[in-house]
């Protein structure tokens, strides 16, 4: 909250004092820049396969060194059924990381906040979790145990934990001081000042945490896959990559490729949406201001 | 703001003591000396205002009377007010900060409704109430808008309209328009003398503004800082209601005289401002 008005609220500086003065933020209609920001990165997207279909027909490149354009959508379309279910695969386990990160990191990051000692036990080890590279324990993992399936949960759920955890937990010790106080004031119980200020007060550290989160287990639920060497019917698009890259099937290994860049992009978006809409009539990150 | 039935007599202290200060010190975990031997008691209906530097200890003094940090010597009595099973007052109090302290996310309404919220009160059952203090405050119509789409003072206005939320009897206030533009302060103020002389309720402001205080108040307590210590008291028996014609006048200016002479005799030759 800003002490000075001039700076804290330039929408409203027309509305100053006047008690008629009605609300606000009349943005000018720019249905124009909408389109050219959906349009200039779809021309930009054509123009570049359309060079990358050109160098590969000019200079006549063979096609287990870098396929056309024409030949991975080819591959795309006539392997969907191998790649189908290994996406399927590779985006459940991603989900299941990220679903259980965030229940617990937001329940650990809350008792941390709660109890500064209970922090100081534990933090270390969350801190040795998230500094060990995943490659290096999933073969431990891996031992303990039974499906490979789980032990790719596990390397995932590693992975994204722990930006949940420090983004909440600091977003629950920013708490504005004087908010506590008013709380405090009027008597609310430990419960309410959770519920009411502390939890509201941390969600855009918390969004913050979640979109890091999203990339991260995608990330970890392949190089676990790479790391655990699965195999079979069961594999995600970790196994699909590797074994194209052994039967020199370059196509596919780029239609692959092309999958888990598309999942990492619609992650990423997705994570943004749901910020974006969760804090777009109050925050500052969210909102967009004209000088 | 309303209009409506402004008494023409200054509230008159009924006498009664509200709350009362006695010997009250504090000393921080650092050493530092906020307030050293604060004696003080606020009648019922009284405006006092609690007028010094940076460092006197007005702010603490003020935290103390809310119950916001304990007194480290002495005792605040509530003499009038109901106590419960533990022997702590029921303050029937309201808080403005400095800074408007609403809850970004949540509208004007929530904003003002959370007093009564925390005290178990529904939405709906909250209503009349709620809409009751933002018209007191004059911002009815911005029940639904959101604090980062008002000015410096709509935002203050809420905060007061927060306090006023659970019919306090007594309002704490801790330099609440410090932060606002002249002409907003000067507004805010004639609107909080105009809540003042129609409810009577008793309130304490904490002001470093000599010209607010003399304005607004009944009574101007007067502190100095190193320690934080009251050093005098100005009554200022000018008549209600208060207007241009009062801020103009040479009653006025004598009254701001007195309190600023007062300031300056506490500042001793070794202090460095």
């Amino acid at each position: 909250m800003s002490q000075i008005e001039q700076t804290g609220t330039a929408p409203a500086l027309g509305a100053r004092e006047t008690d008629a003065a009605e609300t606000i933020l009349v943005r000018p209609a720019a249905s124009h820049e909408r389109w050219l920001r959906i349009l200039i990165p779809l021309v930009m997207l054509g123009g570049l396969i359309a060079l990358w279909a050109w160098y590969v027909k000019a200079y006549n490149v063979p096609h287990y060194i870098l396929p056309g354009p024409d030949l991975v959508a080819k591959s795309m379309i006539n392997d969907w059924g191998v790649l189908g279910p290994a996406l399927l695969v590779t985006l459940t386990i991603t989900f299941k990381a990220l679903a259980i990160a965030l229940v617990g990191g937001v329940a650990i990051a809350i008792v941390f906040a709660g109890s500064r000692w209970v922090e100081i036990a534990l933090s270390p080890y969350m801190v040795i979790l998230q500094v060990t590279p995943v490659v290096a324990i999933a073969p431990l993992i891996l031992i303990y145990t039974d499906t490979t399936q789980q032990a790719l949960l596990i390397c995932a759920w590693i992975v994204a934990f722990f930006p949940i955890l420090s983004n909440t937990t600091q977003g629950l010790k920013s708490t504005d001081h004087n908010l506590l106080n008013l709380f405090e004031l009027y008597g609310a119980s430990r419960w309410q000042t959770l519920l009411l200020l502390k939890l509201p007060a941390a969600l855009p550290f918390f969004l913050v945490g979640l979109r890091i989160a999203g990339g991260l287990a995608l990330i970890a639920a392949v190089v676990a896959e790479f790391a655990a060497g699965s195999a079979g019917a069961g594999s995600g698009l970790a196994f699909r990559l590797l074994e194209s890259q052994y039967r020199l099937n370059i196509p596919r290994l780029f239609a692959a490729l092309i999958l888990l860049c598309a999942t990492g992009v619609a992650i990423y978006g997705a994570t943004s949406l749901i910020s974006h809409l969760l804090l777009r009539r109050w925050h500052e990150s969210a909102i967009r201001r004209e000088n | 703001m309303s209009q409506a039935a402004i008494r023409t007599s200054s509230p008159t202290p009924s006498g009664r003591t509200v709350v009362r200060l006695d010997h009250v010190s504090k000393t921080f975990s650092n050493g530092t000396v906020a307030l050293k031997d604060m004696t003080l008691s606020i009648g019922e209906g009284e405006f006092v205002s609690l007028l010094g530097p940076s460092g006197c200890g007005k702010s603490t003094a003020l935290r103390i009377i809310a119950g916001l940090g304990e007194a480290s010597t002495g005792r605040v009595d509530w003499p009038t007010m109901a106590h419960d099973a533990a022997g702590r007052p029921q303050r029937e109090i309201g808080f403005v900060f400095q800074e408007p302290t609403l809850m970004p996310w949540a509208t004007v309404f929530k904003n003002v409704w959370l007093p009564l919220r925390l005290h178990g009160m529904s939405k709906a059952d909250a209503r009349v109430r709620v809409m009751e203090a933002l018209a007191m405050v004059g911002l009815e119509k911005f029940a639904d808008a959101y604090p980062r789409e008002l000015s410096g003072g709509m935002k203050m206005r809420v905060s007061i309209a927060r306090a006023l939320v659970t019919r306090p009897r007594v309002l704490l206030m801790d330099e609440p328009f410090a932060a606002l533009d002249e002409i907003t302060r000067q507004k805010l103020n004639d609107d909080l003398l105009r809540l003042w002389e129609q409810f009577g309720w008793t309130i304490v402001f904490v002001t470093h503004s000599v010209f607010e205080s003399v304005y607004l108040s009944s009574r101007i307590v007067i502190m100095a800082a190193r320690p934080g210590r009251v050093i005098d008291e100005l009554a200022v028996d000018a008549p209600h209601p208060r207007g241009i014609a009062f801020r103009t006048s040479t009653a006025y200016a004598d009254f701001c005289r007195q309190a600023s002479q007062s300031l300056l005799s506490a500042i001793g030759a070794t202090d460095h401002l």
